[in-house]
Formats: structure tokens, C-alpha cells, sequence
């Protein structure tokens, strides 16, 4: 099969800067806060010495200053809940939690303050905030610094949590972070940045609507559910499934609260069988969450017992070989599609 | 580990031996890294003082605490370099079983309780170190290690007050590299000092040259001495640099200036020591080039010993999450 080259590629960290940049030309009260978001301190001949940790906000300070591009101390606790104060008074923050492991130093502030207000306070009060933080292992960071755990911040009524797979709906999924109402959570996988990605990024902006998922490719024999890096994960193994002469249905979940139950179940009914690849611990997954959906609403339409591929019950191990074994891979997911289809 | 707490000959060339030791086993990290042995680390080349001459007044069985650059207080702690280097390169003989890496060595035999990776996350840990001595009635001292950046961090206010209100012995040692990744301590610290922050809590702050192991020693040497009274903590604020970037691969000049790192390496502190021991005779170059080139057999048996040092087997992976778990 011959397919056509995306008319405009862009790299992940490249798709999220054009989001922050749009959003922040659109509407003056977005800002962005966080550790070495810029860099340099306020050295005039040393602006933008950084732009992030990851890169992702390279290029905004010297087009938006340092009154809208704010670099913090290392503070989370202070500069997450400054978020929440300037969400709450007018303001539409980003604020960067470069990896979420250290979100524990500020979960006072994300899980009582930024998930409870608006409900609290009888709806008189929003919150518009976009915490944007680094997820993932496969690049020897060792255990705090490589985890997803989104869905511990699922469990919170109140958040959005969103995970973008690839440039395209990284744009989308940030610009319409930024734009809702409601505090938003970005998960953006640091193995999703090493990638070259052959989708087409429009210049325009535009929104990936938060809830939806996508069926990243269409299958007939059995669904694969991805979330982030793992929708990669899920594609590479459908391509092998295919070889084996199995249809694999790939469903790029991209939203895990709210998520879109209805596409899962419709999914599943055609395709009677679902593997859930999930790069979080298993307990309390997002994996487990879906299981249980499935086996709830879906029960009859199963031909076989929901699968569920996540890591193991372990913090993420240093030594290369041990890390490799901690990641979902394609080969684990194909083991498990096979388990099922059996 | 013996101590060196005294101010002699011995003392001299442990500390000299301990600082070249470190700074050619981050030049050795480095080259690892480069070659892909491992991924990134961050060096702490250039603060080699500051931990040197803290340790030299602690025992094995005192605790160290320290940060993602944590190699030298490590090293100065006495902990063994061929399992350091086995544990950069992610071997099971490493000290942490392949299982930790660069940012977080450990080894409780020598009372090195860790490198931690969270910024500003081993300081309320270090003060319940603290509070272990006092409450089983040692007179154990326990020593943080922590950044300019994690100045800004509540828990190190929390711990200071705690300590204080509780008399706990803990080092408080803040390594002010001038640099939080690359933003600087002017631009983040109010009032343009860390130590000073210790009289809200009714201790004694100093501040030191950290590029000075003779002052880092003498400053050292009375805090330990203070804690082990049972007398209560104090707040350390070196002064040093870093000579590298943040973790390897940045370069410091995108945020400071060659006339800065100029002025910090002029005073480079292995350079000041060397100076001290030859003008004052306690040795002579021969000596010292002697310790150097001990210093590079070590690296080299250490790289040896790592190269050929298994990977953990895959069925590690999942020990010692527990100790039981059924």
C-alpha cells in the first residue's frame, strides 16, 4: 500500500510550542509558568537559554516576554497553586509540571484546590488551568522519573485528563486544553518526542475534542486499546497481527476522564474481544478501569476475557535491560492480542 | 571509613585524594556517557569541596543524604567506586543492583542513605534521620545535601523548623551552584541569601566558601561537633559552582557567561588545596602526582570491574519491591 506524505510534519514538541504559541496570540490571558520554561533567569543577553525542560515552550519568551512566560523557582506547590489563583481570577495558565513523578511536592494543590473549587463553590468559580507533564520510561531515567500516572488523577472528580499519541493530537488535545473551562492535565510520553511521526499537523489551530477517542486503525477480529506511547505500541502489533492474518482494530483512547465509553463498547461489540495496553502501574489502572467496563456493559458480545498489558507491579528499574522488560512492547501486546484470539 | 577530623598531614591528603578521586571519576562518567554506556548524568565537577570536607568529620555509621548529582558525596562518603560505576552502567553488582542508577546510588553500609532524584525530597527524610539518632540516643549526625534550587522548596522550612523546635543533629548543607538547571539564583532566592533563612528558625546559618575544602572542613567540622553535642541542627550555605551543564548535554554558556566560569575555575578547589599542601610543605608534587595516578588506577579497575559485571537477570525486575507481599 502506497501512502501519501503528510502535507506538514511537525515533531511532537514542535506541534505543542505551535499550540502554546497559537492559543497565546489568540488570547492574552494565557500564560505559562514553570521551571526553566525559559531559562537564563532575566539575563538579558541569556533569554530562552532553555524553553523547557523538554523544549516544548523554545521561542514563546522572546515573541510573549517575561510577564507571560514566567520562570519559576522550584516550588510545584507554589507555582501549581499560583495556577489555580490566576485560574481563578481571570487568568488561563499553563503551568508545566516537568515530570509527573514530582507531583506528589503539589497534589494538595491539584487534588483539593484545582479539582474542587468550581464544585465547591456552587459553580460561581471555574478554574480554566492546563497542567502540562512529562510522562513515560524507555529512556533510563530510572523510577522518579518515569512514570505516567494518569490515573491516579482520574480518580479525582473535577480533572480532565488527556494523553496525545503522536504531533497531531498533541496540538489539538493542548489547544483545547487551554481553551476549556475545567482543569485540564496534558500527559505528554518524553518517547513520543524521539519519534518521527508521518501525520499531517494543519498550521491552522483546531481542537481535538477532550472525550473522544479515535480509532487509529480499523480492524474486525479483536480491539487493541493504546493510550499515548502505547497506541504506537498498539499499531506496531496490529501490523504483526496482520502478517499472522488477524484484524486488529487499534482505538487511540486520548482522553481518560472523561473517556469515551461509548466507542470502546461499540468497538468491542464488533470486534468481541479488546486487549488494553497501558503504560501505568496495573493496580487501579486505566487497564482495569476499562475491564471493568467492558465486562459490565459489554459482557454478552465477549468471546473471550478482557486482556489487560500493562507494566508489572514495579517501579521503573534503571538498567537498560530490565527497563525494556518494564514497557508494554509490541511483542507483549501481539502475545496477549493472540491470547484472545485463540 | 575513619574520620579526619583533625587538621594534619593525613587529613590533607585524604581530602586531596577524595576531591581528585571525584573529579576523574565524573570525567570517566562522562566519557561513559558519551559512549552511550549510559544516559545522561549530572556532574559535579567543580563542588568537589563542599561534601569532602563535611565527610571528613563523619563516621560510617553517620548519614548522608544526597541529590541527582550526588556523585561526589557519595565518593567522599567512602562508597565503593567499582559499585558506583557498575550502578552507572546498570549492572547487578552495581550498588543499587542495577536497579537505581546515576540519581539515586546508595549504600547504607557506609551511611550514604541515598541520592534522590525529586528536588528538595531527601531534606524531611534526612530529619527523621535525625530524629532516629536522637530518639535510640546515638549521637549519629545526619547531613543533607541539597541545591539553590531546592532553597525554594517548602519542605526545607518544614525541616528547619522541625529540627530546630525538636534540637534534631542535621547538616542542613545547601551546595549554592549559582544555578537551578539554568536559572540562577538571583533571578529565584529573595533577599539574595540562603543562610540568612536560618534565623527565622533560631540557628545558626553560615555561609562558606565551598570552593575552600580548608573553610568547608572548619565549618563542617563545627556543626558536626554541635549535633553530636546534641545541641541542635545547622544551616550550611556553600558557596560553589558547577562547572558542567545541568545534566551533560546543555551548555552552560547559553546562560552564563565565560568571565563568570573563568572566575569559579580560577578558584578551583582542588587547585587551592594543591597550592595550600605544597607552599606549606606537607607534601611535594612527586606526592601528589602520586595520589593522582592512585586516583586513575581506581577509575580504571573501576570501569573494568563494571564492563565485566553481568546485567541483572530478568527475573529481577520484580524483587525487592517487597520484603513480602502475598
Amino acid at each position: 500500500m502506497v501512502q501519501a506524505q503528510a502535507v506538514r510534519q511537525l515533531s511532537y514538541i514542535q506541534a505543542v510550542n505551535e499550540a502554546i504559541r497559537q492559543e497565546m496570540e489568540r488570547d492574552e490571558t494565557v500564560i505559562v509558568m514553570g521551571e526553566d520554561i525559559a531559562g537564563g533567569g532575566d539575563r538579558e543577553d541569556k533569554q530562552d537559554a532553555w524553553g523547557g525542560p523538554m523544549r516544548l515552550t523554545k521561542g514563546l519568551v522572546g515573541d510573549f516576554g517575561r510577564q507571560r512566560i514566567r520562570d519559576t523557582p522550584i516550588s510545584e506547590a507554589g507555582f501549581v497553586g499560583a495556577g489555580v489563583g490566576a485560574a481563578a481570577s481571570g487568568l488561563r495558565p499553563v503551568v508545566d509540571l516537568m515530570y509527573v513523578s514530582f507531583f506528589g511536592v503539589c497534589a494538595d494543590q491539584i487534588t483539593n484546590n484545582a479539582a474542587k473549587i468550581h464544585y465547591m463553590f456552587g459553580g460561581k468559580v471555574n478554574i480554566p488551568l492546563t497542567i502540562m507533564t512529562g510522562i513515560g520510561a524507555g529512556t533510563g531515567s530510572a523510577a522518579q522519573h518515569s512514570e505516567t500516572l494518569y490515573s491516579i488523577f482520574t480518580h479525582f472528580p473535577g480533572l480532565k485528563c488527556v494523553v496525545p499519541s503522536d504531533p497531531y493530537t498533541a496540538k489539538g488535545l493542548m489547544i483545547a486544553a487551554i481553551r476549556d473551562n475545567d482543569p485540564v492535565i496534558v500527559f505528554n510520553n518524553r518517547q513520543l518526542m524521539g519519534i518521527r511521526f508521518d501525520v499531517d499537523v494543519p498550521e491552522e489551530a483546531y481542537e481535538v475534542e477532550i472525550g473522544k477517542s479515535n480509532i487509529a486503525k480499523e480492524g474486525t477480529d479483536v480491539t487493541l486499546v493504546g493510550i499515548g506511547y502505547t497506541t504506537k505500541v498498539c499499531l506496531d502489533a496490529a501490523a504483526e497481527l496482520e502478517a499472522q492474518g488477524h484484524s486488529a482494530e487499534v482505538l487511540d483512547l486520548l482522553s481518560l476522564s472523561p473517556m469515551d465509553d461509548e466507542a470502546i463498547l461499540e468497538s468491542v461489540q464488533k470486534t468481541r474481544k479488546i486487549v488494553i495496553v497501558d503504560e501505568d502501574y496495573p493496580r487501579c489502572s486505566i487497564a482495569s478501569d476499562i475491564s471493568a467496563l467492558v465486562a459490565e456493559q459489554a459482557f454478552d458480545y465477549l468471546d473471550a476475557p478482557p486482556r489487560r498489558v500493562n507494566p508489572p507491579h514495579a517501579p521503573v528499574p534503571y538498567s537498560r535491560p530490565l527497563e525494556a522488560l518494564w514497557v508494554p512492547n509490541k511483542d507483549t501486546v501481539v502475545e496477549a492480542a493472540l491470547g484472545v484470539l485463540e | 571509613m575513619t574520620t579526619h577530623s583533625t587538621m594534619n598531614k593525613d587529613t590533607l591528603l585524604w581530602m586531596y585524594s577524595t576531591m581528585v578521586t571525584i573529579r576523574r571519576f565524573e570525567e570517566q562518567s562522562r566519557r561513559e556517557a558519551d559512549a552511550g554506556k549510559l544516559r545522561g548524568m549530572h556532574s559535579s565537577i567543580g563542588q568537589e569541596a563542599v561534601p569532602t570536607g563535611i565527610s571528613a568529620h563523619l563516621r560510617d555509621n553517620d548519614f548522608v543524604l544526597g541529590t541527582h548529582r550526588s556523585h561526589h558525596h557519595c565518593i567522599a562518603k567512602g562508597v565503593d567506586i567499582n559499585e558506583m560505576m557498575a550502578e552507572l552502567l546498570g549492572k547487578a553488582t552495581g550498588t543499587n543492583s542495577g536497579k537505581g542508577g546515576t540519581m539515586h546510588i546508595a549504600d547504607i553500609n557506609k551511611g550514604m542513605l541515598g541520592a534522590n532524584g525529586v528536588v528538595g525530597s531527601n531534606i524531611p527524610v534526612a530529619t527523621g534521620v535525625g530524629l532516629s539518632a536522637k530518639v535510640r540516643g546515638t549521637d549519629q549526625v545526619s547531613v543533607v545535601f541539597f541545591g539553590d534550587g531546592a532553597s525554594s522548596q517548602g519542605v526545607l522550612h518544614e525541616s528547619m523548623n522541625l529540627a530546630s523546635i525538636w534540637k534534631l543533629p542535621v547538616l542542613f548543607v545547601c551546595e549554592n551552584n549559582r544555578y537551578a538547571e539554568s536559572t540562577p539564583f538571583e533571578f529565584t532566592v529573595a533577599g539574595g541569601s540562603i543562610s540568612n533563612r536560618a534565623a527565622g528558625y533560631d540557628i545558626p546559618g553560615v555561609s562558606v566558601d565551598g570552593q575552600s575544602v580548608l573553610e568547608m572542613f572548619e565549618v563542617g567540622g563545627e556543626a558536626v561537633a554541635r549535633a553530636r553535642r546534641g545541641d541542635g541542627p545547622t544551616l550550611i550555605e556553600a558557596q560553589t559552582y558547577r562547572y558542567h551543564g545541568h545534566f551533560g548535554a546543555d551548555d552552560p554558556l547559553g546562560y552564563r557567561s565565560e568571565e563568570e566560569q573563568e572566575y569559579y575555575m580560577d578558584r578551583d578547589c582542588i587547585k587551592q588545596l594543591t597550592a595550600h599542601i605544597i607552599e606549606n610543605g606537607f607534601a611535594g608534587e612527586d606526592d601528589l602526582q602520586s595520589l593522582d595516578e592512585k586516583a586513575l588506577a581506581a577509575i580504571a579497575e573501576a570501569v573494568r570491574f563494571a564492563d565485566e559485571s553481568p546485567f541483572p537477570d530478568d527475573a529481577d525486575l520484580m524483587t525487592d519491591v517487597y520484603n513480602t507481599y502475598a
